[in-house]
């Protein structure tokens, strides 16, 4: 995996609440493992197996989960990290 | 058939024969030329920067290894692409490369950073497969009730194998 970073993006300043996380998404799909998505979220993330597991399962049932929040930035570092493993991630600011 | 990868004290290792061999470099070699190097602009200084097209790839298979990183602000979407897809790009083919330089039957030892080029190889391959052959979650059922002269059937086995085959290389590397 690449290891640059994300370049700067200039924003629009119109639609930006600073006060409020950004999450990052990960969509169901038929194809994904749910052996390999439990292993991305672990090492991707660093989280202990208990809870890539679930997140997985919400995943997995719910059609999607947030499994990660923070800036804007981290958030599209972390979704461009889930698209080289070949996840269906997405960013968005918490509503 | 081969019986997936084991854990290591250096890594994995998995025995596959030289037909298996055949089809994962020919599937694997079909990605890398699906996925072109970084397509940057005409301009030096983008080039040089890595900069690319904000549009969405009109393959399916490419629209799916390079989904929308923004659901339903397309604006913000292409934003990300441009700036993200040539190292996306170059880190799916440096990943197939791995694979394509590493496989060959017999006996094959892997260390865990080249395991994991061959996890996110396999994956890429499934994912293509998987638009191409119109994939659902009940698949491998679905595998298992069809007629052996289905026009879907090889292809369909060799998803199966693959899913496999990526399930054991995820639990060697746990």
């Amino acid at each position: 995996m690449g290891s640059t970073a994300p370049a700067e993006v200039e924003r629009p300043s119109s639609d930006v609440r600073p006060d409020v996380p950004w999450l990052t998404i990960v969509w169901n799909d038929p194809v994904n493992l749910m052996s390999y998505v439990t292993y991305v979220f672990q090492t991707v993330f660093g989280y202990p197996r208990g809870k890539a597991e679930k997140l997985m399962m919400d995943v997995h049932h719910k059609g999607k989960a947030v499994v990660a929040s923070g800036t804007r930035e981290e958030m599209e570092r972390d979704v461009q990290i889930l698209h080289s493993y070949g996840l269906w991630a997405t960013v968005q600011q918490d509503s | 058939m081969s019986t997936g990868f084991r854990a290591t004290r250096k890594g994995v290792s998995v025995h596959l024969d030289a037909g298996e061999v055949s089809i994962l470099r020919s599937l694997v070699s079909q990605i890398l030329g699906l996925v072109e190097p970084g397509a940057t602009g005409d301009d030096p200084l983008e080039r040089a920067l890595g900069i690319g097209s904000p549009e969405a790839p009109s393959d399916p298979v490419l629209a799916r290894l390079f989904p929308p990183a923004y659901a339903d602000d397309d604006k913000a979407a292409g934003e990300f692409r441009r700036y993200t897809e040539a190292t996306l790009r170059d880190a799916k083919r440096a990943d197939a490369t791995t694979l394509l330089e590493t496989a060959e039957p017999g006996k094959l030892e892997l260390s865990p950073e080249q395991g994991q080029a061959w996890l996110r190889a396999i994956n890429d391959v499934r994912l293509a497969l998987g638009v191409r052959l119109d994939v659902t979650e009940e698949i491998h059922e679905e595998i298992a009730s069809m007629p052996e002269d289905d026009p879907r059937y090889p292809a369909l086995v060799t998803y199966d194998w693959l899913t496999y085959l990526q399930d054991t290389l995820v639990r060697a590397l746990w």
